[in-house]
């Protein structure tokens, strides 16, 4: 598998009104690259418009992958909300993605994966029987099944607890190495600590950021990585002031 | 459990004490109001001929929910997968709940005969929008984070239906299927009323007619007490149907 890179440029209007733009974003082929910024500034719009998932917004530019058109079918996605059918099993939920398709799905990759992500004991569970960390590893391991080059994450881990969110970081990062990733948040912490390229989403456009020090995974007690979360999350501040 | 049923039993036993209370302090002559013992007189004299009556409406109500139902679950289906059907059937449904269907039933009638079918298509009349309207919201009603994380994975429209949006729309269903079992019985009670030879509805009207009053009651006892145990049946189908979805 070939980690493609992909680019979105253009502007976004809703209903003649600009939400953002002109912006240019490119993505680090088989890296992580995060996009941060406050609630409200279309974060999660550009990343739908990546993903080909309906936005509500009108957009004129162009998103293109390893030079050309975009590829619906390289691309998983992942949202805050573990999205897992309660009526389905772990296992079940984790299967979702072939029988969709109207395929049948490789069950003993499936069972690999769960254990990969530290579930193998909860496949035959219900998404209602595991703890909230569990729901949302179950989602990655949904995420890796669909086993594309391209993987856009919407704020995965920002409604779980710090602990939580450290090992889902920490797991995510090496489960998902060598693929373009696009990390959507709003949390400092979490693009210091992942981006291998870094963007801040402000009302007044999209601005690249020289990542800190050394490569992702960093180490959240790394002092450079806690001095660069301190000045981001000060410019974060520092732009929201009127 | 035990407490409800017997919560059930006591708030029973109190109105048909306040309902014997009422006829004897007032007076009241049995062909206006017979008291509950009279009333259960009649039920144990006749009891042959009203659970003959009570199986023929009882069947009538069977019959006409799961064509209902059935037809119900088809519409809602169709509706949901084709933008034109929508366009096309959802204003002629929505049309058939302007007229009155209680007006429909001499026409039946007059169609269909005296028989069985008259009752099952009054009754089927009665459900079908029930259900039709409260699935078809389900389908239409599927969390919109769902759609998307389908979308992404390049499900097919046909999947997409049957593996979320049905199981999905399975507790509005379920709320479609409760009013279902309570009105079907109206239906088809009405459909005896107009014109029958046999059902609770006939037998109310035959006792009437002869001043029965207490067998009247009687018939009428029993019907309440057929919808309600349909009512219970259902809501525990329908609770078992939903139970998985949260």
């Amino acid at each position: 598998m070939t980690a493609p890179a992909l680019s979105l440029s253009g502007r976004a209007t809703i209903d003649g009104s600009p939400l953002f733009g002109p912006v240019d974003l490119a993505l680090e082929p088989g890296g992580w690259t995060c996009l941060l910024g406050p609630s409200g500034v279309g974060k999660s719009t550009l990343l739908r418009l990546i993903a080909g998932l309906r936005t509500g917004v009108d957009f004129a530019g162009q998103i293109t992958q390893a030079g050309g058109p975009l590829d619906p079918a390289s691309i998983a996605y992942m949202a805050q909300d573990d999205l897992l059918l309660p009526w389905r099993s772990v296992l079940g939920n984790v299967m979702l993605g072939a029988e969709l398709r109207g395929q049948k799905g490789d069950r003993a990759r499936a069972e690999q994966l769960l254990s990969n992500v530290g579930l193998g004991d909860h496949a035959g569970k219900r998404p209602a029987q595991i703890s909230g960390g569990q729901r949302q590893r179950a989602a990655l391991a949904r995420t890796l099944m669909e086993d594309r080059p391209v993987v856009l994450l919407d704020e995965p881990f920002s409604a779980l607890d710090a602990r939580t969110r450290a090992d889902m970081q920490d797991l995510s990062a090496g489960l998902l190495r060598g693929r373009t990733v696009l990390l959507v948040t709003h949390d400092p912490a979490e693009a210091a600590r992942l981006g291998h390229r870094i963007y801040l989403m402000e009302k007044n456009g999209l601005h690249r950021l020289d990542p800190p020090p050394g490569t992702p995974l960093r180490a959240v007690d790394d002092p450079d990585l806690l001095s660069y979360q301190a000045r981001l999350l000060q410019r974060l501040r520092h732009r929201a002031a009127p | 459990m035990t407490g409800r049923i017997l919560n059930a039993l006591l708030v029973t036993a109190l109105l048909l004490g306040l309902w014997q209370a009422l006829v004897t302090l007032a007076d009241l002559p049995p062909f206006i109001l017979p008291g509950p013992v009279r009333v259960a007189k009649a039920l144990w004299n006749n009891a042959e001929l009203i659970g003959w009556h009570a199986l023929v409406t009882l069947t009538e109500v069977l019959v006409g929910l799961a064509f209902g139902v059935a037809l119900g679950v088809v519409t809602a289906l169709q509706l949901a997968a084709s933008p034109l059907a929508r366009r096309l059937v959802k204003p002629a449904l929505v049309l058939t709940q302007a007229l009155p269907v209680f007006a429909l039933a001499p026409i039946l009638t007059l169609w269909l005969g005296y028989g069985l079918w008259s009752k099952v298509l009054m009754a089927v009349l009665i459900i079908y929008f029930p259900v039709t309207s409260a699935f078809f919201d389900g389908l239409m009603n599927t969390p919109r984070g769902w759609l998307d994380l389908a979308q992404s994975m390049q499900a097919t429209r046909t999947q997409t239906l049957w593996r979320i949006r049905v199981p999905a729309a399975l507790p509005a269903l379920a709320s479609g299927l409760r009013l279902s079992a309570v009105y079907a019985p109206i239906g088809a009670v009405i459909g005896e009323w107009v014109g029958a030879s046999q059902g609770l509805g006939y037998l109310m009207l035959l006792a009437n007619g002869r001043v029965k009053i207490d067998l009247m009651f009687a018939a009428l006892a029993v019907l309440a007490c057929l919808t309600l145990l349909l009512h219970v049946a259902v809501s525990r189908l329908c609770d078992r149907l939903t139970a998985r979805m949260v």
